[in-house]
């Protein structure tokens, strides 16, 4: 290969050999687009886009997390007290950056309370977060009486409706997030100690690498990813509410396995975990096209997700 | 092998004693708090409460000892309590009971089979389960809420047989028959065997992943009947039901000292775990604390339980 070619390859030398994702969501999209002729639409796939850039900010974290050998139960509490926090500063006349900052310090120190007890007390990560889930999605009905927030500033909705040279902010922070996170886990030291920490930390904590304290920077990463993911979610309600992101966890965890992250061994990636997230986002974007009813969505995606992952599950076994 | 035999009952004594300790302080300072707390009308509150989660606890204790989890609970027990009250506000509670039962049973199933069979890990599988289980409840109720049972019905949750409410009777005699059952039989003390090292259990000839899937139908059918005894006793049913129950069985779980990599623990921990809770949501009421903080007391109580009992092992070796 000439070093042209090499360099040209290099952003995707590390797109994993296709994931049970995109067989997923080649399924989807044919589904979907035989079965309604608006799904292809211009304004559909652009109104995907949208509707994935939260999950796909939540779902970068949720993958260094799993890499680990983790689990972050609590992003959705975390994201939505972030935007509950800094819809209650903006609605009393707080300003922009100050709101923002509390939100992005909450998710942050969320995430190492998350990191703190996982990697300095030894406590299995689900419980860990389970707990940290209940207490921030507990502070976020109590600051709020379980109400939504309103009577943003219209400044807010820009972080949802606004663009930069004609693309949405959503897609470009998406965008942004996903190299920056890019360059962490292939360019970094921290990146390595990620792979490395679910591949065998023992050897690492031998080799002298202060494992704990990157394994708190890992928790925090994706608490700030999860506090800057929802600025999109607040924005795009025009309002913050308490309950806004209960769930969206679970399609970031969908998101990531299916995208061929495994709990064992540091296997996987952020390019799985983006085709990943498209599929999970496509289901749900399909499933309300056809028009069926809310109620059954919540089922179904879970039964599809479910039934995905066992396939992967035996498929990688076999 | 040897060592490990030494250093248990250390830890089971750090169990007891912190428990306890914590068991008695709640009851002194409740009693100075309120003048009401002592009051055989409020112990048969706090009872009552107990037992619930207790119900709701106990299959999950089971799972746990296995080394594995099951998130849905709080799911199936608000199917079944969905399931059950369509089919008894229609007449037919015996239909009722069955349907919740039998969801029931089909999810822990299904949970058992992805997690012994399939290889999911069971944090993915029952976490999966719970948005299957949870999107059913939502299907079948349409946001709807049904209330209003048979009277005869409503005496699983609400009845008394002399002083003692019927759901204090059942949490008993579940309590007593898991105790001998993790005891006294073969399947019992599998179960720790498995949650002990999985791998020596299988080679020493355990049907590991028959076991595996009858705890989590276990699980799943002790959650839906939690489920049936929660709408007997709130006389209503929504969608909604059971959802905040998930945090509070795994905390009762945790404060008895189950121990959530498997192999160590017990029902009658889980028990006293859960008579715990019910005094602290008891006393969150009586001091009109809102309900909305009461997640987070069982946020902090499952993190200080966890924390304190794996500071304790690690201090130990």
């Amino acid at each position: 290969m000439t070093a042209a070619a090499r360099a040209l390859r290099a952003p995707f030398a590390r797109v994993p050999e296709l994931p049970g994702a995109a067989f997923l969501l080649a399924l989807l999209a044919a589904g979907f687009a035989l079965a309604h002729p608006e799904f292809l639409s211009a304004r559909n796939l652009s109104n995907i886009a949208l509707q994935c850039a939260a999950l796909i900010i939540v779902s970068l974290g949720m993958t260094l997390v799993i890499l680990t050998e983790g689990i972050d139960l609590s992003a959705g509490a975390v994201l939505g007290l972030c935007g509950v926090v800094m819809g209650l500063l903006l609605a009393s006349h707080g300003s922009l950056p100050v709101a923002i900052g509390a939100a992005v310090l909450i998710g942050v120190v969320a995430g190492c309370c998350n990191g703190a007890l996982v990697a300095y007390a030894g406590m299995p990560p689900f419980i860990v977060t389970l707990g940290v889930y209940g207490i921030a999605q507990s502070l976020a009905m109590v600051l709020t009486q379980g109400n939504s927030v309103t009577g943003l500033p219209p400044a807010v909705r820009w972080f949802n409706e606004g663009d930069l040279a004609g693309v949405p902010v959503p897609i470009l922070a998406m965008v942004a997030l996903f190299a920056l996170t890019w360059v962490l886990l292939y360019r970094t030291r921290f990146g390595r100690y990620v792979f490395a920490i679910g591949g065998n930390r023992r050897a690492l904590e031998l080799a002298g690498v202060r494992v704990r304290a990157w394994l708190v920077a890992v928790y925090a990463f994706a608490g700030l990813l999860a506090a800057l993911a929802s600025f999109i979610m607040t924005a795009r309600m025009n309002a913050a509410h308490p309950t806004i992101a209960i769930g969206l966890e679970f399609d970031a965890i969908a998101a990531v396995i299916l995208g061929g992250t495994s709990f064992e061994k540091g296997n996987g990636g952020i390019w799985g975990t983006l085709v990943g997230a498209l599929a999970v986002a496509v289901l749900r974007n399909g499933l309300n096209l056809v028009g069926l009813s809310t109620e059954w969505q919540v089922a179904v995606v879970g039964l599809v997700i479910v039934s995905a992952v066992a396939l992967d599950a035996l498929r990688n076994r076999a | 092998m040897i060592a490990a035999v030494q250093r248990m009952p250390a830890e089971v004594l750090f169990v007891v004693f912190t428990r306890t300790a914590f068991l008695a302080a709640l009851v002194v300072l409740l009693a100075i708090v309120s003048p009401h707390f002592l009051t055989t009308d409020n112990m048969v509150i706090v009872l009552r409460q107990a037992a619930l989660q207790f119900l709701m606890a106990s299959g999950l204790t089971l799972v746990v000892l296995t080394g594995g989890i099951d998130l849905s609970i709080g799911a199936v027990l608000g199917l079944g309590a969905c399931l059950g009250a369509g089919f008894i506000a229609s007449g037919s509670v015996l239909m009722g009971v069955a349907a919740a039962l039998g969801a029931g049973l089909a999810c822990g199933l299904v949970n058992g089979a992805l997690v012994a069979y399939v290889g999911i890990p069971a944090f993915i599988a029952t976490y999966g389960m719970l948005w299957v289980a949870h999107g059913l409840g939502y299907v079948f109720m349409k946001g709807e809420v049904i209330h209003g049972f048979p009277a005869a019905f409503r005496t699983l949750g609400a009845g008394f047989v002399g002083a003692i409410p019927v759901p204090v009777l059942i949490g008993a005699g579940i309590l007593i028959v898991l105790h001998v059952v993790l005891h006294l039989t073969r399947f019992g003390r599998a179960l720790y065997a498995i949650g002990g090292n999985a791998v020596a259990a299988k080679l020493s000839g355990m049907p590991t992943k028959r076991f595996l899937v009858t705890v989590y139908a276990l699980s799943g059918v002790l959650a839906a009947f939690a489920g049936l005894v929660v709408i007997a006793r709130v006389n209503a049913a929504d969608s909604g039901t059971g959802e905040e129950l998930l945090l509070t069985a795994i905390a009762a779980v945790c404060l008895g000292g189950t121990s959530l990599f498997g192999g160590a623990g017990g029902v009658v921990g889980t028990a006293i775990g859960s008579l715990i809770l019910a005094l602290v949501v008891n006393g969150m009421n009586m001091l009109s604390i809102a309900t909305f903080w009461q997640a987070f007391a069982m946020g902090v109580i499952v993190i200080l339980a966890v924390l304190a009992d794996v500071s304790f092992k690690r201090r130990m070796q």
